[in-house]
């Protein structure tokens, strides 16, 4: 295959489509949270992914892919964009933390198996004091990383632009890097959900970890299999739902805010044909063949089931049907809280698939009140 | 400052020179000394900061005024989007089969300035891709409600008089206004 092919095989694998549906097939046999998705895991030898001929893979596909990317002449201009550095640190330092945390907790699962403790409980001839190993560790990682960062601000240049001009917006508009995200998220969700609403959920809810996980094992020692389950739902929403909705924003986004994949031309006369429509239209015009009703909450009546019935009868369900288990050990406040911010997460993923499938812009459409879901 | 040695000497002599002085305050004037202080104080701080949100406001602002003329209607040819007022007055001047009207160019999204594609026929947010027909009507993206359009007459002179301090919001049925377009 040569490298053209492979280059336009990447652009139709990066359509966010694509490459959003094909990470979140493979994450739960990446991250295993039951027995079934274990067995595959073994099987198919994905649990290479987390051994160190893995991790080496890796790091050298990570920078192959930027290697041709620099030679590319339009992945070239993205990715040596000086704002654009940090994240390629950033997936060079994601794919590497988790390595390492998935890595140490192999092995210790390995020793679990076998009945022994955890490699953590078993080295007290590796203990260093505080004072003066540690703080010496942090004191020369501190120097280096000064030094680091004033190279840095020598050879690259601040990437300030002309004056704002109002008149004449950047296209596209980006956000810091560690705000593509949500900007991402905003792209599917009113600016109070995206903007206000979700950031507080995500702030709240990873406050609320150490208080809604009740699992005692893995304290204070690498392990996948004893906390298979949080550290799936964990790894999905940080790696899916945060970072790479930042390698997105970063890469695949250009003019008028399309999607471009990365060796393709940003061409500002991209069309891509979307007429979107919200739910109460679907329902009223396109179903009941009739104008929309001119009270509001009539109108946007299925999306206010639709959400209820989502966010308040489905913990219901679940906690008597299929995580009874679960409800009784948790006990109520605690289910509920995790339901709460689960759902939320997930309403994330479920609208952008809805947004991409039937071109669904609200399923609450309620502009009169600046109230849409 | 050092700590007196004998402990009767001390306390005759403060109390001598306090009742030598005749500084021992009644208890009513004292209050009507902590009022006065107080308004004072109150008087000075209120000043003082009416002077700092005085020096927020400038003295003169270089800003365009809020209602603009935009010369005689024929100057606008039929189905098309004038861009030369987005700069100075964050209008576009559109001009359909029937009427003129004027957009605002804040996206009702987050509130960027989308880029008129002529070719497209659309207007396209480059911050989170909402797109708006030539009316101003969303119908792509995230943006929940159409372009605003502002207040358009005519003025004494047969000129179209654009007023940005009225502001017609389709969702509240405001476009049926005959105020927010004119009839050519």
């Amino acid at each position: 295959m040569n490298i053209t092919a492979l280059k336009s095989l990447i652009d139709a694998l990066s359509a966010p489509t694509i490459s959003f549906t094909i990470l979140t097939v493979i994450f739960p046999f990446i991250f295993p949270p039951s027995d079934w998705f274990e067995k595959i895991h073994r099987k198919s030898g994905l649990w290479r992914i987390w051994t160190k001929l893995g991790g080496v893979i890796g790091m050298i596909l990570i920078t192959a892919f930027f290697v041709i990317g620099y030679f590319d002449p339009y992945f070239n201009k993205t990715l040596t964009k000086a704002d654009n550095f940090p994240i390629v640190l950033m997936i060079y330092s994601m794919w590497f933390y988790i390595w390492l945390g998935m890595f140490k907790a192999y092995r210790n699962d390995i020793r679990l198996d076998q009945g022994l403790k955890p490699n953590e409980y078993n080295d007290p001839d590796d203990k260093v004091l505080v004072w003066p190993d540690l703080v010496y560790i942090e004191f020369i990682a501190l120097i280096l990383f000064q030094v680091f960062l004033i190279v840095w601000s020598i050879i690259v240049a601040a990437p300030i632009e002309e004056p704002a001009n109002p008149a004449a917006t950047p296209n596209p508009s980006k956000a810091p890097w560690y705000f593509l995200g949500l900007q991402e998220m905003l792209v599917y969700y009113d600016p109070w959900i995206a903007g206000v609403l979700l950031p507080t959920f995500i702030i709240v809810g990873l406050m609320a970890i150490p208080y809604v996980d009740i699992n005692k094992k893995g304290d204070g020692y690498y392990s996948f299999r004893e906390r298979r389950v949080g550290m799936f739902i964990f790894m999905y929403g940080w790696v899916v739902l945060w970072l790479f909705l930042i390698i997105i924003g970063t890469f695949f986004r250009g003019p008028n805010w399309n999607f471009f994949g990365p060796f393709e031309y940003w061409d500002i006369h991209k069309v891509e044909a979307l007429t979107n429509v919200n739910l109460s239209e679907i329902l009223w015009v396109k179903w009941f063949n009739q104008g929309l009703p001119s009270n509001i909450l009539i109108r946007e009546g299925l999306g206010f089931v639709i959400t209820g019935l989502y966010l308040f009868v489905l913990p219901v369900v679940l906690a008597k049907t299929y995580l009874k288990d679960m409800y009784a050990a948790y006990g109520p406040t605690r289910f509920v809280t995790i339901m709460m911010l689960g759902l939320v997460m997930l309403a994330l993923p479920i609208k952008m698939y809805l947004r991409w499938v039937f071109n669904l812009q609200y399923i609450i459409a309620i502009p009169e009140w600046f109230f849409n879901i | 400052m050092s700590e007196p040695k004998d402990n009767t000497a001390p306390r005759a002599a403060v109390g001598a020179v306090s009742k030598g002085r005749k500084t021992t305050m009644e208890r009513r004037s004292f209050f009507s000394w902590l009022a006065v202080g107080w308004i004072g104080f109150i008087g000075v701080t209120g000043g003082f900061f009416t002077i700092i949100l005085r020096y927020l406001y400038p003295n003169v602002l270089f800003e365009p005024p809020q209602s603009f003329k935009i010369g005689f209607p024929d100057k606008f040819a039929p189905n098309s989007v004038d861009i030369s007022y987005k700069k100075d007055f964050n209008a576009w001047i559109v001009r359909d089969d029937e009427s003129i009207f004027a957009l605002s160019t804040v996206c009702t999204h987050l509130g960027c300035t989308p880029n008129w594609l002529a070719t497209d026929n659309k207007f396209k947010c480059p911050c989170h891709g909402s797109g708006f027909r030539m009316t101003g009507i969303h119908f792509e993206g995230p943006a929940p409600r159409p372009l605003e359009r502002f207040k358009i007459g005519v003025a004494d002179d047969g000129q179209i008089l654009v007023d940005k301090t009225k502001s017609y919001k389709w969702e509240k049925g405001e476009w049926e206004n005959k105020d927010s377009f004119l009839k050519v």
